[in-house]
C-alpha cells in the first residue's frame, strides 16, 4: 500500500521589538542570565501588563504578508501548565479568538507553485529558557532556569497539513524566513532560538482525505534538521504501519546525534491547559484604518521582487533567485543598474566575480560603492584593460576600496594594444626562439600559442591574444 | 451527570503538581462537588439571547510604546529563588518529575 505523508507546522518567531510585550525590559540576546527581569515578566503578584504597540504592528504586518485575515476583534487567554519555563504557571496567549485566521504561503516545490495554507497567526508571550545539566533532557538531575526571554513577543504561526515531505516543510521554512525578513517582522535566526519549528507528521493510505494518528515531533533545530528529522519520522511510521501495527499518539524528540525520533511519553496527559480568558488585558481591537495603513505600508515581498527583477532586467530565474535572497546583493544590483543598462554584463559580474570577491574578503557589500563597479566595466568596455585585468581589479577594488581607475594609473594596467607598441615585442620573442618558429613552419600549429604567450608575458598579460597572433603570423610569413 | 470528584481531584492536583495528603484530598472532593454544583445552576440560566463577555469594562485597550525601562538588579531577581546556581534559578529536573507522579 502506498501512504501519503501530512505534515503541519507549528512555527513560532520572536518579534523584533526593543521591549518585551508587556514590560519594557530589553530583548537584548546573548546578555548575561537574568538580567533582563522585573516584577511583570518574573510574574510577581501585583503587576499588570501592558501591550507594546510596536509587537502588535509587527505581529499584523506578518499576518497580512502571510495573507491570514486580521480580525477587528481579538482576545487573550490563559494557558495554564506548570513548567520551570514560565514564571506564572501560565502563558497568555490566544486560544478562541486568534490575532488573524487563515492565509497562505506560496512555495515553488519541484518546478511548480504550491499553496501551503495556514489555520491560524496569533500572538503570545515567550517563555524562558531551561538550560539541562547532563546532556539531554532525558538523562538530567536538575535544570537551570533563564528568563531573559520570557514575555518576548511571539508569533505563532500553524499550517494546515499541506506539507508532503521533509523537503517541502524546508522550503517552507525557508521561504517564511524570507518574507519574514523582509517585512521586518523577525530576524528569523534559528540558532538563536528566535525562529523555532515543531511539526505534526501522520501517514494515510494515498487518496484517503482523513487524517492517521500523528506524532508530534520537537527539538529540529535547522532548516536541515527539520528536513531529516520528518523523512525519518515519516518512513518510521511507514515500517510500523506495513507491519500491521499502529502508531501511538505522541511527542517525539529529534535527536541529532543519533539522527532519529525518541518518543518523550512524559508529557502525555499532562496537555490539559484549561484556557480562559485573561481577566488583566481588554480585548485587544484594532480599527480598520490602522490595519489598512499597514497593508499599504508593506514593503516589497520576495515573491513579487523575485518577478519584478525578471521583467525589468531580463534576469534569469536563478539570478533574480540570487538577487532575492541575498538582499544586499540585490539592491547593489540595482542601483548600479540605475547607471550601467548592459543589465546581462552587469549581473553576470556581481553574481559572479563580484559575490566571490566579496565572500574572499569578507566584506560587506555594503561597502562596496555600485558606481566603481560601473567604471570598471566602462573601462572593459572602451577595451581600456582586458578581461583578466578587469578580474584582478576587481579583486583590488574589494580589498582597497579605491576605484579602477586610480588602480589602472597606478599599477600602469592600460592595455597594450596596436601594432606600433606590440610589433617590436613580436619580433624580439620570434628572434629569441628560432627552434619554435622552426616548428611552426613545419606545420605545428600549437607551436604558436608558446610565442603569444612569450608577448603576452612581455606586456604583462594586458594585451589582446587574437591580436598578438596575428602580428605573430605576419612576422613569421615574411 | 454521574461525576467521579475523586478522580478530578488527583487530576487537578497532578496539571498543578501538588501532592494531597488524604484527609485533604477528601475535604477538596467536597468543596468541588459543591463548587462545581454551583456552576450547574448558573448553566440553567437562558443565556441565549447574550453576547458572550469575556471583560466587563467597555473601554478601548491601552497601548504602551515600544521602550525599554531599567530591569531589576539581579539580587532582586533571585531573591525569591528556593535555590541558585551562580545566576540561575535551579529547578528539579522536569521529566523525571513528571514520571515519578505518574
Ligand atoms: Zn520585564
Amino acid at each position: 500500500m502506498k501512504y501519503e505523508v501530512a505534515i503541519g507546522l507549528e512555527i513560532h518567531l520572536e518579534l523584533q521589538t526593543k521591549s518585551k510585550l508587556f514590560c519594557g525590559c530589553s530583548t537584548t540576546f546573548g546578555r548575561e542570565p537574568n538580567v533582563n527581569c522585573c516584577p511583570i515578566c518574573l510574574g510577581l503578584p501585583g503587576t499588570l501588563p501592558v501591550f507594546n504597540r510596536r509587537a502588535i504592528e509587527l505581529a499584523v504586518t506578518a499576518a497580512i504578508a502571510l495573507n491570514s485575515a486580521v480580525s477587528d476583534q481579538s482576545r487573550f487567554d490563559r494557558k495554564n501548565y506548570h513548567y520551570p519555563d514560565l514564571p506564572k504557571a501560565y502563558q497568555i496567549s490566544q486560544y478562541e479568538q486568534p490575532l488573524a485566521r487563515g492565509g497562505f504561503l506560496e512555495i515553488e516545490s519541484e518546478q511548480s507553485f504550491k499553496k501551503i495554507k495556514l489555520e491560524r497567526v496569533h500572538l503570545e508571550e515567550e517563555a524562558g529558557k531551561l538550560i539541562h545539566s547532563g546532556s539531554s533532557i532525558l538523562g538530567s538531575e536538575y535544570s537551570l532556569v533563564d528568563y531573559n526571554r520570557a514575555g518576548i513577543p511571539l508569533l505563532e504561526i500553524v499550517t494546515a497539513p499541506d506539507i508532503r515531505s521533509g523537503r517541502e516543510a524546508r522550503l517552507f521554512l525557508e521561504d517564511l524566513r524570507l518574507l519574514l525578513l523582509y517585512t521586518g517582522a523577525s530576524d528569523c535566526k534559528m540558532e538563536e532560538g528566535s525562529l523555532r519549528c515543531d511539526a505534526n507528521i501522520s501517514l494515510r493510505p494515498s487518496g484517503l482525505s482523513s487524517l492517521g494518528t500523528k506524532t508530534e515531533v520537537k527539538n529540529m533545530n535547522s532548516f536541515r534538521a527539520v528536513e531529516t528529522a520528518l523523512n525519518f519520522e515519516a518512513k518510521r511510521q511507514e515500517a510500523i504501519l506495513k507491519a500491521g501495527g499502529s502508531i501511538a499518539q505522541e511527542t517525539c524528540h529529534w535527536d541529532e546525534a543519533k539522527k532519529e525520533t525518541i518518543p518523550l511519553r512524559g508529557k502525555e496527559g499532562s496537555s490539559d491547559y484549561r484556557y480562559f480568558p485573561e481577566p488583566d488585558l481588554l480585548p485587544l481591537t484594532l480599527d480598520r484604518a490602522l490595519i489598512q495603513n499597514i497593508s499599504e505600508q508593506l514593503p516589497e515581498l520576495p515573491l513579487q521582487r523575485r518577478t519584478r527583477l525578471k521583467q525589468q532586467y531580463g534576469l534569469e530565474a536563478g539570478e533574480a533567485g540570487l538577487f532575492t535572497e541575498n538582499r544586499a546583493l540585490g539592491d547593489f544590483f540595482e542601483s548600479a543598474a540605475e547607471e550601467y543598462s548592459n543589465y546581462r554584463s552587469l549581473a553576470k559580474w556581481v553574481r559572479g566575480d563580484l559575490l566571490y570577491q566579496i565572500r574572499e574578503s569578507g566584506k560587506p557589500v555594503e561597502e562596496i560603492q555600485p558606481k566603481q563597479l560601473i567604471e570598471l566595466l566602462t573601462l572593459l568596455d572602451q577595451e581600456t584593460i582586458n578581461r583578466p585585468v578587469a578580474k584582478e581589479l576587481l579583486s583590488e577594488m574589494v580589498k582597497s576600496g579605491k576605484g579602477p581607475k586610480e588602480l589602472v594609473k597606478e599599477q600602469g594596467l592600460e592595455r597594450v594594444s596596436g601594432r606600433e607598441k606590440l610589433m617590436p615585442l613580436v619580433e624580439r620573442v620570434v628572434a629569441e626562439n628560432p627552434a619554435v618558429v622552426e616548428k611552426y613552419l613545419q606545420g605545428k600549429d600549437k607551436a604558436i600559442s608558446f610565442l603569444v604567450g612569450r608577448v603576452m608575458a612581455l606586456t604583462g598579460g594586458r594585451a589582446d591574444p587574437g591580436e598578438i597572433n596575428k602580428l605573430l603570423k605576419e612576422k613569421i610569413s615574411q | 451527570m454521574a461525576v467521579d470528584f475523586g478522580k478530578e481531584v488527583d487530576h487537578v492536583a497532578r496539571l498543578a503538581r501538588l501532592t494531597l495528603e488524604p484527609e485533604e484530598k477528601e475535604r477538596m472532593t467536597g468543596q468541588l462537588s459543591d463548587i462545581l454544583d454551583t456552576a450547574r445552576r448558573i448553566q440553567e440560566l437562558d443565556t441565549g439571547g447574550v453576547e458572550p463577555t469575556s471583560h466587563v469594562l467597555d473601554l478601548p485597550v491601552v497601548l504602551r510604546e515600544d521602550e525599554t525601562r531599567p530591569s531589576l538588579p539581579l539580587n532582586r531577581v533571585l531573591q525569591n529563588a528556593p535555590r541558585r546556581q551562580k545566576n540561575f534559578f535551579r529547578v528539579p529536573s522536569i521529566i523525571s518529575n513528571v514520571q515519578a507522579e505518574k
